[in-house]
């Protein structure tokens, strides 16, 4: 089988000694939405970079639709489309300049590469802008126009190192759209995120990374089903006593009896709070995770 | 990449450095051509009239090959040397790096674009000094010839201080306390038969006075060096110049991790 991504025993040793990688093994299959997660320098920027030939690795091996990034280097690297966390374009550069430069670079003509950066400038909301320096830019479209330039040579692959840093949530949501739609065309999208909950609604499967090794590499699913606990925030229109208890459920009231927290385990039900609470007259007005499901996870995975 | 893929990727190479530089014309084409006119009037006609004859010329005639050959020295050198470590300064040089475009592409692209500085600059420095003298030309191939090659040649040397520079600092470090002397002493102002015998032995290390007397031979038919050495001079630094570039982008000096 031939994935979009596959990496063997991938090792990163920096010249200062540091192990950034040691023996990564990952696949991510053709038309993925893969979710790559990891605390600050668990070693995400290390393997997207070794991806897009910005790292030089140590040793293993790395293939791209088939293709060895050191044998077959070029063919690799046109499966690619490549969303840096930081702003790498020529700020002086106008922004349809930046669009079909980088297509020059992939050997595409300039009339095709015009026709390309129209659309998807059009796509992004940028095409207004294509005469403006880049350096002008807001944040959000700057990483628009990142994510235009990625595309123009109509990658199989994308990767998308931390996009929506930053960005508003508007624009966040958009911008998801966009890839979303991207994804159902059958483009392989791979996300690194701080945000878990995006990770949690967008992602099929997922890798989290901690100090250079994959500690866990499963669907999304799978993942949120090893999860034995969850607490849950419920809001009462009336007012219950701070001391209120249900047996075998742990229950924290707050001070004004308005919200409580209720840590609710695997096989047990949240149906057994509600009748509680309907048996004092309090009524659930609202209810909530306490945290995102994912997160709990990611903690207790990176916490060993 | 195709043959025709491989084109594309170098001209756009090529049509970027030169948007670039002549879109910041005020930072590169005009200086040059203000300092050279000021070459011209101070040493060439106001001190020069007092010189009197060099190598059978008028001093002014005498030093315009070794002035506009300076101007091409300096530009190519500079313009790869700045743009490269701009791109790699703001990171724009991974827009490069992640596309398939091979590396050998990269080096003639930069290359290109600071001959083209260095020959636009060139051929202003050139309009200019006939504004003030008039111009023989003994040789025009040798003189196209000469000029190209040493355009190349200090374009592959900016492209290596780029990738081993880490601030604008070390840009500027070997234009001015290597090329600049180096240059000077090269026989722009004057000839080598003018020095005592020792310090004509110590300029016959130097290889700019071998291009700018190559050069000043193509336009006055008078030299210090054998020509034909310098062409060979030349030849041989930007083989190797071209190699070593090559090396350093295949290993990632300066640009990967």
């Amino acid at each position: 089988m031939t994935y979009a991504i596959e990496i063997r025993d991938l090792k990163k040793r920096y010249e200062s000694g540091f192990e950034a990688l040691k023996g990564v093994d990952l696949t991510v299959e053709k038309g993925d939405f893969f979710a790559l997660l990891g605390p600050n320098g668990a070693g995400k920027s290390t393997t997207i970079g070794i991806l897009c030939s910005l790292v030089n690795k140590t040793s293993g091996q790395v293939s791209i639709f088939g293709k060895d990034i050191d044998q077959d280097f070029a063919k690799a690297k046109r499966h690619l489309g490549v969303v840096p966390q930081e702003f790498n374009f020529n700020v002086f550069e106008t922004v349809f300049n930046v669009v079909v430069t980088q297509a020059g670079f992939y050997g595409i003509s300039r009339a095709v590469a015009e026709g390309r950066a129209e659309k998807y400038l059009k796509q992004l909301d940028l095409w207004s802008k294509k005469d403006v320096q880049s350096r002008m830019l807001s944040g959000g479209m700057k990483r628009r126009l990142m994510i235009a330039r990625a595309l123009i040579h109509e990658p199989d692959v994308l990767i998308l190192d931390e996009p929506t840093a930053g960005v508003d949530i508007e624009l966040r949501r958009s911008m998801w759209e966009f890839i979303k739609k991207l994804n159902e065309q059958g483009t392989t999208i791979i996300l690194t995120t701080h945000y878990l909950e995006e990770a949690e609604q967008l992602c099929r499967n997922i890798a989290i990374i901690s100090a250079g090794e994959i500690v866990e590499n499963t669907s999304v699913k799978a993942l949120l089903k090893t999860l034995n606990q969850e607490t849950f925030i419920l809001d009462v229109d009336t007012p219950i006593p701070t001391d209120w208890t249900v047996t075998n459920y742990g229950v924290v009231v707050n001070q004004d009896g308005t919200s409580l927290e209720v840590e609710v385990t695997k096989g047990q039900s949240i149906n057994v709070i509600f009748q509680a609470l309907d048996a004092i007259s309090a009524n659930v007005v609202s209810m909530r995770n306490k945290s995102n499901r994912l997160e709990e996870l990611f903690v207790k995975l990176i916490k060993g | 990449m195709k043959n025709s893929e491989i084109w594309i990727a170098f001209y756009t190479i090529l049509v970027r450095e030169i948007r670039r530089f002549t879109r910041i014309w005020p930072q590169t084409l005009l200086p040059p051509a203000i300092t050279m006119s000021l070459y011209f009037a101070i040493f060439g006609n106001l001190i020069g009239e007092r010189i009197g004859e060099m190598g059978g010329f008028s001093y002014m005639q005498y030093i315009v090959p070794g002035l506009i050959m300076m101007s091409v020295i300096t530009n190519s050198y500079s313009n790869v040397s700045s743009s490269f470590f701009s791109a790699k300064f703001q990171h724009s040089v991974q827009e490069l790096l992640v596309s398939p475009t091979p590396n050998w592409v990269i080096l003639l692209g930069y290359t290109l674009g600071g001959v083209s500085r260095g020959l636009c600059v060139g051929l202003i420095v050139t309009v200019l000094s006939l504004f003030f003298t008039h111009m023989a030309l003994e040789s025009l191939l040798l003189t196209i010839v000469v000029v190209c090659l040493t355009s190349v040649m200090f374009s592959l040397g900016g492209f290596v201080n780029a990738i081993y520079a880490r601030s604008f600092d070390d840009v500027s470090i070997v234009p001015t306390f290597i090329l600049t002397p180096l240059t000077y002493l090269g026989g722009v102002f004057y000839s080598i038969d003018l020095l005592p015998d020792f310090w004509q032995t110590v300029s016959m290390l130097n290889p700019v006075l071998y291009m700018v007397n190559a050069f000043r031979f193509g336009i006055l038919g008078v030299s210090d060096i054998n020509v034909y050495w310098a062409l060979v001079i030349v030849c041989v630094f930007i083989v190797v110049l071209f190699g070593f570039g090559l090396r350093l982008l295949n290993q990632g000096k300066g640009i990967r991790s």
